[in-house]
């Protein structure tokens, strides 16, 4: 596909994409699809969180799987950073650790679409020192 | 921090944190007078005359997660590293607005890195929060501005996936046209 170089190609990007799904409004429905947040604290940045939320981003969508990556601030697990918070249509949020690239990739492998849990889960019960 | 794109995506959280609704970053890279700036201002709740004063102390935070705050002082001292400068101004109520000033040829001086991904993976995670970028080089500009994208995109969100990747091949190959190194 030819490169977007413009507001102009990317209208035509977008048309083509509107005639594939229909993406309107999805974000208001949050059982739609999954929905995955990225910590981006100083510690969370300095650790990778970046090229993280990037990762998940080429993954799902090389994956045609329907999802949105954010970012959010602090979680308070700066000792497990990169940490994301995953959440599956239906399921309770899940918390990760140490998620690097491989990590990430494990995750969509595995828990997004073979639903098997896999290693590095931060238990809800955890206290940050938020709150502790 | 391996580069300023990384710093970008740190001072665009605090704003996001003091509930800015728009944020700008200007980028203005000036060769003859070796100069790379970066100025941030939002619109958020902004901080008073104390705090201001001691942001760029490390170890201030109003965080509650982490005793200290780390975000402010280390681009401080990047810039510093180089000769050049950093200034923050803050009024509650208003914004906050952060100036930065490195030597451009400055051998510690940081990379830009990936400056296309840092906006769009921050413009995206907000979408009710108006993001406007404008990067000089040398007399040429590039202006990224949420609200023109939106526009474009007519009902579509900018958080699906494609939309992020496409974006992020927008600012990149105009980038590329004004020269900028990453
Ligand atoms: N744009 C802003 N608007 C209002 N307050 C701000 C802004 N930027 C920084 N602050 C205040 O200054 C404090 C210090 O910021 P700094 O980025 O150095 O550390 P931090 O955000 O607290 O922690 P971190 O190490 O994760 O960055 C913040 O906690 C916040 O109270
Ligand atoms: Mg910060």
């Amino acid at each position: 596909m030819e490169k977007i170089k413009s507001l102009a190609d990317l209208k035509k990007r977008q048309e083509s994409l509107k005639s594939k799904i229909d993406l309107r409004d999805r974000a208001n429905d949050p059982e739609s699809h999954i929905q995955v947040k990225v910590s981006m604290s100083t510690c969370g940045i300095a650790s990778g969180a970046k090229h993280t939320m990037e990762i998940l981003i080429q993954e799902f969508n090389r994956h045609k799987i329907d999802a949105i990556v954010t970012q959010t601030g602090c979680m308070g697990f700066c000792f497990a950073e990169p940490t994301i918070e995953v959440k599956k249509p239906g399921a309770e949020p899940i918390i990760f650790g140490y998620v690097n690239e491989e990590k990430a990739i494990e995750i969509i492998e595995k828990y997004v679409i073979n639903d098997v849990l896999v290693e590095g889960i931060i238990p809800a019960n955890y206290q940050s020192i938020d709150n502790k | 921090m391996k580069d300023l794109s990384l710093h970008i995506i740190d001072i665009f959280q605090n704003s996001v944190s003091a509930k800015a609704t728009k944020i700008e970053l200007v980028i203005i890279e000036n060769t003859e007078r070796d100069e790379l700036r970066m100025q941030f201002k939002d619109n958020g709740i902004g901080m008073n005359t104390e705090m201001v004063n001691n942001v760029t102390n490390a170890f201030y935070t109003t965080r509650t997660t982490r005793k200290v705050g780390l975000g402010i002082p280390l681009l401080k001292r990047n810039a510093e590293l180089t000769g050049g400068d950093f200034s923050i101004t803050s009024e509650l109520g208003v914004g906050t607005e952060i100036n930065v000033r490195f030597k451009h040829s400055h051998i510690d001086r940081q990379p830009f890195g990936d400056l296309a991904g840092a906006i769009v993976l921050t413009a995206t995670s907000y979408p009710k929060t108006r993001f406007v970028y404008k990067h000089q080089k040398d007399g040429m500009e590039y202006i990224f501005d949420t609200d023109e994208i939106n526009e474009v995109l007519d009902g579509i969100s900018i958080q699906s996936t494609d939309v992020v990747l496409m974006l992020k091949e927008l600012i990149d190959s105009n980038l590329e046209e004004i020269r900028v190194k990453k």
